[in-house]
Protein backbone atom coordinates (compact mmCIF):
# COMPACT_ATOMS: atom_id res chain seq x y z
CA UNK A 1 0.00 0.00 0.00
CA UNK A 2 3.00 2.33 -0.14
CA UNK A 3 1.63 3.86 -3.32
CA UNK A 4 -1.44 5.07 -1.42
CA UNK A 5 -0.45 8.77 -1.50
CA UNK A 6 -0.04 8.49 -5.24
CA UNK A 7 -3.44 6.84 -5.63
CA UNK A 8 -5.03 9.52 -3.46
CA UNK A 9 -3.44 12.22 -5.60
CA UNK A 10 -4.69 10.52 -8.78
CA UNK A 11 -8.16 10.18 -7.30
CA UNK A 12 -8.30 13.80 -6.19
CA UNK A 13 -7.24 15.05 -9.61
CA UNK A 14 -9.81 12.89 -11.35
CA UNK A 15 -12.36 14.02 -8.78
CA UNK A 16 -11.56 17.65 -9.49
CA UNK A 17 -12.19 17.03 -13.16
CA UNK A 18 -15.54 15.35 -12.49
CA UNK A 19 -16.47 18.04 -10.00
CA UNK A 20 -15.85 20.84 -12.50
CA UNK A 21 -18.20 19.24 -15.01
CA UNK A 22 -20.71 18.22 -12.34
CA UNK A 23 -21.17 21.87 -11.32
CA UNK A 24 -22.89 22.48 -14.66
CA UNK A 25 -25.38 19.66 -14.18
CA UNK A 26 -26.17 20.62 -10.65
CA UNK A 27 -26.56 24.38 -11.13
CA UNK A 28 -28.94 23.96 -14.01
CA UNK A 29 -30.87 21.26 -12.22
CA UNK A 30 -31.04 23.32 -9.04
CA UNK A 31 -32.73 26.15 -10.88
CA UNK A 32 -34.85 24.66 -13.66
CA UNK A 33 -35.02 20.97 -12.62
CA UNK A 34 -33.61 19.94 -15.97
CA UNK A 35 -30.91 17.34 -16.47
CA UNK A 36 -29.01 18.98 -19.29
CA UNK A 37 -27.82 15.87 -21.07
CA UNK A 38 -26.07 18.03 -23.64
CA UNK A 39 -23.70 19.26 -20.92
CA UNK A 40 -21.14 16.58 -21.79
CA UNK A 41 -21.07 17.99 -25.32
CA UNK A 42 -20.68 21.53 -24.03
CA UNK A 43 -17.58 20.16 -22.28
CA UNK A 44 -16.44 18.53 -25.54
CA UNK A 45 -16.96 21.80 -27.46
CA UNK A 46 -14.70 23.50 -24.92
CA UNK A 47 -11.99 20.97 -25.73
CA UNK A 48 -12.25 21.69 -29.44
CA UNK A 49 -12.38 25.42 -28.74
CA UNK A 50 -9.09 25.17 -26.86
CA UNK A 51 -7.50 23.12 -29.63
CA UNK A 52 -8.68 25.58 -32.26
CA UNK A 53 -7.19 28.51 -30.36
CA UNK A 54 -3.90 26.64 -30.04
CA UNK A 55 -3.79 25.88 -33.76
CA UNK A 56 -4.41 29.54 -34.59
CA UNK A 57 -1.37 30.65 -32.66
CA UNK A 58 1.98 30.65 -34.49
CA UNK A 59 3.68 27.29 -34.52
CA UNK A 60 6.01 26.52 -31.62
CA UNK A 61 4.20 28.93 -29.31
CA UNK A 62 4.97 27.84 -25.80
CA UNK A 63 1.99 26.08 -24.24
CA UNK A 64 2.30 28.21 -21.12
CA UNK A 65 1.75 31.31 -23.25
CA UNK A 66 -0.92 29.63 -25.34
CA UNK A 67 -2.91 28.40 -22.35
CA UNK A 68 -4.60 31.72 -21.45
CA UNK A 69 -5.74 32.15 -25.07
CA UNK A 70 -6.98 28.57 -25.16
CA UNK A 71 -8.80 29.08 -21.90
CA UNK A 72 -10.56 32.24 -23.02
CA UNK A 73 -11.58 30.79 -26.35
CA UNK A 74 -12.69 27.46 -24.88
CA UNK A 75 -14.82 29.23 -22.29
CA UNK A 76 -16.28 31.48 -24.99
CA UNK A 77 -17.23 28.49 -27.18
CA UNK A 78 -18.78 26.49 -24.36
CA UNK A 79 -20.66 29.44 -22.91
CA UNK A 80 -21.99 30.38 -26.32
CA UNK A 81 -23.27 26.86 -26.92
CA UNK A 82 -24.59 26.61 -23.36
CA UNK A 83 -26.62 29.80 -23.39
CA UNK A 84 -27.66 29.17 -26.99
CA UNK A 85 -29.07 25.81 -25.90
CA UNK A 86 -30.93 27.48 -23.06
CA UNK A 87 -32.30 30.26 -25.22
CA UNK A 88 -33.32 28.33 -28.30
CA UNK A 89 -33.81 24.74 -27.16
CA UNK A 90 -34.94 24.77 -23.52
CA UNK A 91 -36.60 28.13 -22.89
CA UNK A 92 -39.37 27.63 -25.47
CA UNK A 93 -40.26 24.39 -23.66
CA UNK A 94 -40.34 25.85 -20.16
CA UNK A 95 -43.65 25.31 -18.49
CA UNK A 96 -44.37 22.36 -20.74
CA UNK A 97 -44.17 18.68 -19.81
CA UNK A 98 -40.90 17.77 -18.08
CA UNK A 99 -40.09 15.11 -20.65
CA UNK A 100 -39.90 17.56 -23.55
CA UNK A 101 -36.71 19.42 -22.52
CA UNK A 102 -35.14 16.12 -21.45
CA UNK A 103 -35.62 14.57 -24.88
CA UNK A 104 -34.48 17.83 -26.45
CA UNK A 105 -31.30 17.67 -24.37
CA UNK A 106 -30.56 14.17 -25.64
CA UNK A 107 -31.22 15.29 -29.20
CA UNK A 108 -29.00 18.32 -28.78
CA UNK A 109 -26.26 16.12 -27.38
CA UNK A 110 -26.29 13.94 -30.50
CA UNK A 111 -26.51 16.97 -32.79
CA UNK A 112 -23.45 18.60 -31.20
CA UNK A 113 -21.41 15.40 -31.45
CA UNK A 114 -22.35 14.99 -35.07
CA UNK A 115 -21.62 18.63 -35.84
CA UNK A 116 -18.01 18.18 -34.71
CA UNK A 117 -17.80 14.83 -36.51
CA UNK A 118 -19.04 16.34 -39.74
CA UNK A 119 -17.62 19.86 -39.76
CA UNK A 120 -14.47 20.03 -37.64
CA UNK A 121 -11.35 19.32 -39.71
CA UNK A 122 -10.52 15.65 -39.13
CA UNK A 123 -13.33 15.66 -36.56
CA UNK A 124 -14.10 12.01 -37.24
CA UNK A 125 -10.86 11.05 -35.55
CA UNK A 126 -9.27 11.87 -32.24
CA UNK A 127 -7.29 15.10 -32.55
CA UNK A 128 -4.14 15.33 -30.50
CA UNK A 129 -4.11 18.00 -27.83
CA UNK A 130 -0.95 19.99 -27.00
CA UNK A 131 1.04 18.58 -24.12
CA UNK A 132 3.46 19.83 -21.51
CA UNK A 133 6.66 17.93 -21.94
CA UNK A 134 9.10 17.10 -19.24
CA UNK A 135 9.27 15.04 -16.13
CA UNK A 136 6.46 14.72 -13.62
CA UNK A 137 6.65 16.99 -10.64
CA UNK A 138 7.86 15.18 -7.58
CA UNK A 139 6.11 16.06 -4.31
CA UNK A 140 7.91 13.37 -2.34
CA UNK A 141 5.13 10.97 -1.54
CA UNK A 142 3.51 11.36 -4.95
CA UNK A 143 4.12 12.85 -8.36
CA UNK A 144 1.87 14.88 -10.61
CA UNK A 145 2.17 15.02 -14.38
CA UNK A 146 2.96 18.46 -15.75
CA UNK A 147 -0.36 18.52 -17.59
CA UNK A 148 -2.22 17.83 -14.37
CA UNK A 149 -0.76 20.92 -12.79
CA UNK A 150 -3.38 23.00 -14.61
CA UNK A 151 -6.16 20.97 -13.02
CA UNK A 152 -4.37 21.02 -9.68
CA UNK A 153 -4.59 24.82 -9.71
CA UNK A 154 -7.73 25.48 -11.73
CA UNK A 155 -10.15 23.12 -9.97
CA UNK A 156 -9.77 24.45 -6.42
CA UNK A 157 -9.60 28.05 -7.65
CA UNK A 158 -12.80 27.73 -9.69
CA UNK A 159 -14.63 26.00 -6.86
CA UNK A 160 -13.60 28.59 -4.27
CA UNK A 161 -14.55 31.34 -6.69
CA UNK A 162 -17.96 29.79 -7.27
CA UNK A 163 -18.56 29.30 -3.56
CA UNK A 164 -17.78 32.97 -3.00
CA UNK A 165 -19.96 34.06 -5.91
CA UNK A 166 -22.99 32.09 -4.79
CA UNK A 167 -22.85 32.96 -1.11
CA UNK A 168 -21.54 36.52 -1.15
CA UNK A 169 -22.64 38.35 -4.28
CA UNK A 170 -26.01 39.85 -5.09
CA UNK A 171 -26.45 37.67 -8.17
CA UNK A 172 -25.36 34.59 -6.24
CA UNK A 173 -27.94 35.30 -3.57
CA UNK A 174 -30.56 35.77 -6.26
CA UNK A 175 -29.49 32.44 -7.69
CA UNK A 176 -30.05 30.68 -4.38
CA UNK A 177 -33.43 32.36 -4.03
CA UNK A 178 -34.47 31.33 -7.54
CA UNK A 179 -33.46 27.76 -6.88
CA UNK A 180 -35.42 27.63 -3.62
CA UNK A 181 -38.61 29.27 -4.88
CA UNK A 182 -38.69 30.77 -8.39
CA UNK A 183 -42.09 32.46 -8.11
CA UNK A 184 -41.23 34.18 -4.88
CA UNK A 185 -37.85 35.16 -6.31
CA UNK A 186 -39.75 37.06 -8.99
CA UNK A 187 -41.75 38.81 -6.26
CA UNK A 188 -38.43 40.08 -4.87
CA UNK A 189 -37.72 41.71 -8.23
CA UNK A 190 -35.31 39.04 -9.43
CA UNK A 191 -35.24 38.54 -13.19
CA UNK A 192 -35.29 34.76 -13.07
CA UNK A 193 -34.74 34.38 -16.82
CA UNK A 194 -31.42 36.13 -16.42
CA UNK A 195 -30.53 33.93 -13.44
CA UNK A 196 -31.20 30.82 -15.52
CA UNK A 197 -28.92 32.10 -18.29
CA UNK A 198 -26.24 32.85 -15.68
CA UNK A 199 -26.46 29.30 -14.35
CA UNK A 200 -26.01 27.88 -17.84
CA UNK A 201 -23.11 30.23 -18.51
CA UNK A 202 -21.25 29.37 -15.30
CA UNK A 203 -21.79 25.65 -15.80
CA UNK A 204 -20.53 25.89 -19.39
CA UNK A 205 -17.46 27.89 -18.39
CA UNK A 206 -16.58 25.26 -15.79
CA UNK A 207 -17.02 22.55 -18.41
CA UNK A 208 -14.57 24.39 -20.68
CA UNK A 209 -11.98 24.56 -17.90
CA UNK A 210 -12.50 20.85 -17.34
CA UNK A 211 -12.11 20.17 -21.05
CA UNK A 212 -8.67 21.79 -21.12
CA UNK A 213 -7.67 19.79 -18.04
CA UNK A 214 -8.98 16.67 -19.75
CA UNK A 215 -7.07 17.44 -22.95
CA UNK A 216 -3.83 18.08 -21.08
CA UNK A 217 -4.29 14.90 -19.07
CA UNK A 218 -5.20 12.49 -21.87
CA UNK A 219 -3.50 14.19 -24.81
CA UNK A 220 -6.45 14.18 -27.20
CA UNK A 221 -9.94 15.45 -27.87
CA UNK A 222 -12.64 13.72 -29.88
CA UNK A 223 -16.30 14.20 -30.70
CA UNK A 224 -17.51 11.56 -28.29
CA UNK A 225 -15.39 12.48 -25.27
CA UNK A 226 -18.36 14.26 -23.72
CA UNK A 227 -20.40 11.12 -23.34
CA UNK A 228 -18.49 9.17 -20.73
CA UNK A 229 -17.12 12.29 -19.02
CA UNK A 230 -20.63 13.71 -18.88
CA UNK A 231 -22.02 10.48 -17.50
CA UNK A 232 -19.37 10.37 -14.79
CA UNK A 233 -19.92 14.01 -13.89
CA UNK A 234 -23.67 13.45 -13.80
CA UNK A 235 -22.98 10.53 -11.44
CA UNK A 236 -20.85 12.83 -9.31
CA UNK A 237 -23.64 15.41 -9.20
CA UNK A 238 -26.21 12.82 -8.12
CA UNK A 239 -23.76 11.31 -5.66
CA UNK A 240 -23.21 14.64 -3.98
CA UNK A 241 -26.88 15.61 -4.09
CA UNK A 242 -28.10 17.16 -7.30
CA UNK A 243 -28.92 20.84 -7.02
CA UNK A 244 -26.19 21.46 -4.45
CA UNK A 245 -22.93 22.91 -5.81
CA UNK A 246 -20.88 21.80 -2.82
CA UNK A 247 -22.43 18.39 -3.36
CA UNK A 248 -21.19 18.39 -6.94
CA UNK A 249 -17.67 19.11 -5.80
CA UNK A 250 -17.80 16.52 -3.04
CA UNK A 251 -19.44 13.98 -5.34
CA UNK A 252 -16.70 14.50 -7.89
CA UNK A 253 -13.95 13.98 -5.34
CA UNK A 254 -15.62 10.91 -3.82
CA UNK A 255 -16.16 9.41 -7.26
CA UNK A 256 -12.60 10.16 -8.36
CA UNK A 257 -11.14 8.68 -5.20
CA UNK A 258 -13.39 5.62 -5.44
CA UNK A 259 -12.29 4.99 -9.00
CA UNK A 260 -8.63 5.38 -8.17
CA UNK A 261 -8.88 3.14 -5.13
CA UNK A 262 -10.92 0.50 -6.92
CA UNK A 263 -8.51 0.46 -9.83
CA UNK A 264 -5.53 0.07 -7.55
CA UNK A 265 -6.70 -2.12 -4.73
CA UNK A 266 -9.78 -4.18 -5.57
CA UNK A 267 -7.64 -6.87 -7.12
CA UNK A 268 -5.90 -7.37 -3.77
CA UNK A 269 -9.14 -8.46 -2.14
CA UNK A 270 -9.25 -12.27 -2.14
CA UNK A 271 -11.53 -13.61 -4.85
CA UNK A 272 -11.75 -10.30 -6.70
CA UNK A 273 -8.50 -10.41 -8.57
CA UNK A 274 -10.39 -10.39 -11.84
CA UNK A 275 -12.23 -7.16 -11.01
CA UNK A 276 -9.38 -4.71 -10.51
CA UNK A 277 -7.49 -2.53 -12.91
CA UNK A 278 -8.50 0.33 -15.14
CA UNK A 279 -10.98 -1.56 -17.29
CA UNK A 280 -13.32 -2.03 -14.33
CA UNK A 281 -13.21 1.51 -13.01
CA UNK A 282 -16.43 2.60 -14.71
CA UNK A 283 -18.21 -0.38 -13.20
CA UNK A 284 -17.12 0.61 -9.69
CA UNK A 285 -18.12 4.20 -10.30
CA UNK A 286 -21.66 3.16 -11.18
CA UNK A 287 -21.82 0.57 -8.40
CA UNK A 288 -21.08 3.44 -6.05
CA UNK A 289 -23.88 5.45 -7.63
CA UNK A 290 -26.35 2.59 -7.22
CA UNK A 291 -25.35 2.16 -3.58
CA UNK A 292 -25.84 5.84 -2.85
CA UNK A 293 -29.20 5.87 -4.61
CA UNK A 294 -30.29 2.87 -2.55
CA UNK A 295 -29.02 4.08 0.80
CA UNK A 296 -29.21 7.86 0.51
CA UNK A 297 -31.32 8.76 -2.52
CA UNK A 298 -30.95 12.52 -1.99
CA UNK A 299 -27.17 12.21 -2.32
CA UNK A 300 -24.44 12.98 0.19
CA UNK A 301 -25.30 16.67 0.72
CA UNK A 302 -28.69 16.43 -0.94
CA UNK A 303 -31.63 18.56 -0.08
CA UNK A 304 -34.73 16.73 0.95
CA UNK A 305 -36.89 16.28 -2.11
CA UNK A 306 -39.98 16.94 0.00
CA UNK A 307 -38.86 20.57 0.24
CA UNK A 308 -40.29 21.14 -3.15
CA UNK A 309 -44.06 20.90 -3.06
CA UNK B 1 -58.06 61.84 -7.22
CA UNK B 2 -57.13 58.69 -9.05
CA UNK B 3 -56.72 55.47 -7.14
CA UNK B 4 -53.31 53.93 -6.53
CA UNK B 5 -54.56 50.63 -7.87
CA UNK B 6 -57.44 50.33 -10.30
CA UNK B 7 -58.69 46.92 -11.40
CA UNK B 8 -61.26 46.86 -14.19
CA UNK B 9 -63.17 43.80 -15.33
CA UNK B 10 -60.29 41.43 -14.58
CA UNK B 11 -60.64 37.87 -15.80
CA UNK B 12 -58.10 35.12 -15.08
CA UNK B 13 -58.21 31.45 -16.04
CA UNK B 14 -56.18 28.32 -15.39
CA UNK B 15 -56.52 26.56 -18.72
CA UNK B 16 -60.25 26.47 -19.33
CA UNK B 17 -61.26 27.05 -15.76
CA UNK B 18 -62.01 30.65 -15.07
CA UNK B 19 -60.98 31.50 -11.53
CA UNK B 20 -61.65 35.23 -11.65
CA UNK B 21 -64.66 36.26 -13.71
CA UNK B 22 -64.55 39.98 -14.32
CA UNK B 23 -63.92 41.80 -11.07
CA UNK B 24 -63.42 45.53 -10.60
CA UNK B 25 -62.21 47.38 -7.53
CA UNK B 26 -59.77 50.06 -6.55
CA UNK B 27 -57.41 50.90 -3.73
CA UNK B 28 -56.77 54.52 -2.77
CA UNK B 29 -53.46 55.55 -1.31
CA UNK B 30 -53.50 55.17 2.46
CA UNK B 31 -56.43 52.77 2.47
CA UNK B 32 -56.69 49.23 3.70
CA UNK B 33 -58.83 47.23 1.30
CA UNK B 34 -59.71 43.63 1.98
CA UNK B 35 -60.96 40.79 -0.15
CA UNK B 36 -62.76 38.16 1.87
CA UNK B 37 -64.41 34.94 0.83
CA UNK B 38 -64.12 31.20 1.09
CA UNK B 39 -61.49 28.93 -0.38
CA UNK B 40 -61.54 28.96 -4.17
CA UNK B 41 -63.23 32.35 -4.41
CA UNK B 42 -60.34 33.66 -6.51
CA UNK B 43 -58.69 35.93 -3.96
CA UNK B 44 -55.19 34.49 -4.24
CA UNK B 45 -55.52 34.30 -8.01
CA UNK B 46 -56.35 38.00 -8.03
CA UNK B 47 -53.24 38.89 -6.03
CA UNK B 48 -51.00 36.63 -8.12
CA UNK B 49 -52.30 38.35 -11.23
CA UNK B 50 -51.72 41.82 -9.79
CA UNK B 51 -48.10 40.98 -9.00
CA UNK B 52 -47.55 39.57 -12.49
CA UNK B 53 -47.15 35.89 -11.62
CA UNK B 54 -50.28 35.10 -13.65
CA UNK B 55 -51.37 36.61 -16.94
CA UNK B 56 -54.97 37.76 -17.11
CA UNK B 57 -57.35 36.73 -19.91
CA UNK B 58 -58.63 40.26 -20.14
CA UNK B 59 -59.21 43.37 -18.10
CA UNK B 60 -57.13 46.33 -17.13
CA UNK B 61 -54.87 46.86 -14.13
CA UNK B 62 -53.60 50.37 -13.51
CA UNK B 63 -51.03 50.85 -10.77
CA UNK B 64 -49.69 54.27 -9.83
CA UNK B 65 -50.80 55.68 -13.16
CA UNK B 66 -49.28 52.94 -15.31
CA UNK B 67 -51.16 50.16 -17.06
CA UNK B 68 -49.72 46.75 -16.17
CA UNK B 69 -49.98 44.98 -19.45
CA UNK B 70 -47.65 42.02 -19.80
CA UNK B 71 -45.20 43.63 -17.38
CA UNK B 72 -43.00 40.92 -15.84
CA UNK B 73 -43.37 40.19 -12.14
CA UNK B 74 -39.86 41.39 -11.35
CA UNK B 75 -40.64 44.79 -12.89
CA UNK B 76 -43.89 45.23 -11.01
CA UNK B 77 -42.00 45.07 -7.69
CA UNK B 78 -39.81 47.88 -8.96
CA UNK B 79 -42.94 50.00 -9.50
CA UNK B 80 -43.77 49.70 -5.81
CA UNK B 81 -46.13 46.76 -5.49
CA UNK B 82 -45.01 44.19 -2.91
CA UNK B 83 -46.69 40.84 -2.45
CA UNK B 84 -46.41 38.69 0.64
CA UNK B 85 -47.72 35.43 -0.80
CA UNK B 86 -50.02 32.82 0.65
CA UNK B 87 -48.17 30.31 2.80
CA UNK B 88 -45.35 32.87 3.46
CA UNK B 89 -43.06 31.34 0.83
CA UNK B 90 -39.81 32.27 2.53
CA UNK B 91 -36.50 31.08 1.17
CA UNK B 92 -36.21 28.24 3.65
CA UNK B 93 -32.47 27.61 3.50
CA UNK B 94 -31.46 31.27 3.66
CA UNK B 95 -31.16 33.05 6.98
CA UNK B 96 -33.63 35.56 8.37
CA UNK B 97 -31.30 38.42 7.44
CA UNK B 98 -30.75 37.07 3.93
CA UNK B 99 -34.51 36.82 3.41
CA UNK B 100 -34.87 40.45 4.44
CA UNK B 101 -32.00 41.48 2.17
CA UNK B 102 -33.72 39.75 -0.75
CA UNK B 103 -36.81 41.80 -0.02
CA UNK B 104 -34.67 44.83 -0.82
CA UNK B 105 -33.15 43.17 -3.90
CA UNK B 106 -33.86 46.08 -6.22
CA UNK B 107 -32.63 48.76 -3.86
CA UNK B 108 -29.07 50.01 -4.04
CA UNK B 109 -29.04 52.23 -0.97
CA UNK B 110 -27.02 49.85 1.20
CA UNK B 111 -27.11 52.00 4.31
CA UNK B 112 -30.85 52.58 4.20
CA UNK B 113 -31.37 48.85 3.66
CA UNK B 114 -29.35 48.13 6.78
CA UNK B 115 -31.50 50.64 8.68
CA UNK B 116 -34.70 49.05 7.41
CA UNK B 117 -33.46 45.62 8.50
CA UNK B 118 -32.81 47.05 11.96
CA UNK B 119 -36.29 48.54 12.10
CA UNK B 120 -37.76 45.20 11.04
CA UNK B 121 -35.96 43.70 14.05
CA UNK B 122 -37.39 46.44 16.23
CA UNK B 123 -40.86 45.71 14.93
CA UNK B 124 -40.35 41.96 15.38
CA UNK B 125 -37.71 41.45 18.11
CA UNK B 126 -37.90 37.66 17.82
CA UNK B 127 -36.61 37.93 14.25
CA UNK B 128 -33.64 39.91 15.50
CA UNK B 129 -32.84 37.12 17.92
CA UNK B 130 -33.00 34.58 15.12
CA UNK B 131 -31.32 36.63 12.41
CA UNK B 132 -28.75 33.95 11.62
CA UNK B 133 -31.21 31.07 11.65
CA UNK B 134 -32.46 29.49 8.43
CA UNK B 135 -35.96 30.79 7.69
CA UNK B 136 -37.28 27.24 7.33
CA UNK B 137 -36.61 26.59 11.01
CA UNK B 138 -38.87 29.39 12.28
CA UNK B 139 -42.32 28.81 13.75
CA UNK B 140 -45.39 29.67 11.67
CA UNK B 141 -45.90 33.00 13.38
CA UNK B 142 -42.25 33.97 13.08
CA UNK B 143 -42.33 33.00 9.41
CA UNK B 144 -45.33 35.26 8.87
CA UNK B 145 -43.54 38.15 10.55
CA UNK B 146 -40.55 37.56 8.34
CA UNK B 147 -42.72 37.36 5.22
CA UNK B 148 -44.30 40.71 6.07
CA UNK B 149 -40.96 42.21 6.98
CA UNK B 150 -39.48 41.00 3.72
CA UNK B 151 -42.33 42.50 1.69
CA UNK B 152 -41.86 45.84 3.46
CA UNK B 153 -38.14 45.85 2.61
CA UNK B 154 -38.91 47.03 -0.93
CA UNK B 155 -40.55 50.15 0.59
CA UNK B 156 -43.71 49.47 -1.40
CA UNK B 157 -46.43 51.92 -2.30
CA UNK B 158 -48.90 49.08 -1.97
CA UNK B 159 -48.46 46.03 0.24
CA UNK B 160 -50.47 42.95 -0.68
CA UNK B 161 -50.87 40.40 2.11
CA UNK B 162 -52.30 37.00 1.27
CA UNK B 163 -53.77 35.15 4.25
CA UNK B 164 -51.33 36.46 6.84
CA UNK B 165 -53.21 34.75 9.67
CA UNK B 166 -53.43 31.34 8.03
CA UNK B 167 -52.46 28.46 10.29
CA UNK B 168 -51.50 30.66 13.23
CA UNK B 169 -52.44 30.31 16.88
CA UNK B 170 -55.04 32.85 18.11
CA UNK B 171 -52.36 34.77 19.99
CA UNK B 172 -50.08 34.92 16.99
CA UNK B 173 -53.00 35.84 14.76
CA UNK B 174 -53.78 38.75 17.05
CA UNK B 175 -50.15 39.86 16.96
CA UNK B 176 -50.17 39.82 13.15
CA UNK B 177 -53.42 41.76 13.01
CA UNK B 178 -52.00 44.33 15.43
CA UNK B 179 -49.02 44.71 13.14
CA UNK B 180 -51.28 45.31 10.16
CA UNK B 181 -53.20 47.92 12.16
CA UNK B 182 -49.90 49.56 13.04
CA UNK B 183 -48.84 49.61 9.40
CA UNK B 184 -52.21 51.13 8.52
CA UNK B 185 -51.79 53.84 11.12
CA UNK B 186 -48.39 54.63 9.68
CA UNK B 187 -50.09 55.25 6.35
CA UNK B 188 -49.17 52.06 4.50
CA UNK B 189 -51.58 51.19 1.72
CA UNK B 190 -52.62 47.56 2.07
CA UNK B 191 -54.59 45.07 0.02
CA UNK B 192 -55.43 42.29 2.43
CA UNK B 193 -56.79 38.87 1.55
CA UNK B 194 -58.16 36.99 4.53
CA UNK B 195 -60.35 34.09 5.49
CA UNK B 196 -60.59 35.51 8.97
CA UNK B 197 -63.34 37.92 7.96
CA UNK B 198 -63.93 39.36 11.41
CA UNK B 199 -60.35 40.55 11.78
CA UNK B 200 -60.07 41.77 8.21
CA UNK B 201 -63.32 43.74 8.23
CA UNK B 202 -62.55 45.42 11.53
CA UNK B 203 -59.53 47.18 10.09
CA UNK B 204 -60.54 47.62 6.45
CA UNK B 205 -61.63 50.92 4.92
CA UNK B 206 -63.13 49.11 1.96
CA UNK B 207 -64.10 45.46 1.71
CA UNK B 208 -65.22 43.16 -1.07
CA UNK B 209 -66.76 39.75 -0.70
CA UNK B 210 -65.68 37.26 -3.38
CA UNK B 211 -67.59 34.12 -4.30
CA UNK B 212 -66.49 31.77 -7.08
CA UNK B 213 -64.58 34.40 -9.00
CA UNK B 214 -66.91 37.33 -8.60
CA UNK B 215 -67.30 40.23 -6.22
CA UNK B 216 -70.77 39.76 -4.80
CA UNK B 217 -70.79 42.49 -2.21
CA UNK B 218 -68.79 45.65 -1.53
CA UNK B 219 -68.83 48.29 1.14
CA UNK B 220 -66.86 49.77 4.00
CA UNK B 221 -65.48 47.33 6.53
CA UNK B 222 -68.03 48.52 9.07
CA UNK B 223 -70.92 48.15 6.60
CA UNK B 224 -70.06 44.58 5.78
CA UNK B 225 -69.44 43.70 9.39
CA UNK B 226 -73.07 44.58 10.05
CA UNK B 227 -74.45 43.08 6.85
CA UNK B 228 -76.88 40.26 7.47
CA UNK B 229 -75.62 37.93 4.77
CA UNK B 230 -71.95 38.48 5.64
CA UNK B 231 -72.62 37.80 9.29
CA UNK B 232 -74.28 34.52 8.37
CA UNK B 233 -71.79 33.35 5.81
CA UNK B 234 -68.47 34.56 7.19
CA UNK B 235 -68.82 35.56 10.79
CA UNK B 236 -70.43 32.33 11.87
CA UNK B 237 -73.69 33.73 13.16
CA UNK B 238 -77.10 32.14 12.72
Amino acid sequence: MNDLPQQLANGLLLGGLYGLIAVGYTMVYGIVQLINFAHGEIFMIGGFGALTAYLWLPENTSLVIALPFMLVFAVACSVLVGIGAERFAYRPLRGGPRLAPLITAIGLSIALQQAIWAFYPDGTKSRSFPQFHGESLDFGAFTIGRGDLFLFVAAPLSMIGLGFFVSKTRTGRAMQATSQDPDTAKLMGINTDRIIVTAFAIGSAFAAVAAIAHGLKYGEVNFKMGFIAGLKAFTAAVLGGIGNIYGAMLGGVVLGLAEAMATAYIQDIPGMSQLGGGSWKDVWAFVLLILVLLLRPQGLLGERVADRA
Amino acid sequence: MTALLEVEDLRVAYGKIEAVKGISFSVEAGQVVTLIGTNGAGKTTTLRTLSGLLTPLSGKITFDGEVLDGVGAHKIVAMGLAHSPEGRRLFPRLTVTENLQLGAFLRRDTEAIEKDIQSAYERFPILGERRKQAAGTLSGGEQQMLAMGRALMSRPKLLMLDEPSMGLSPIMMQKIMETITELKNQGTTILLVEQNAQAALSLADQAHVMEVGEIVLSGTGQDLMHDESVRKAYLGED
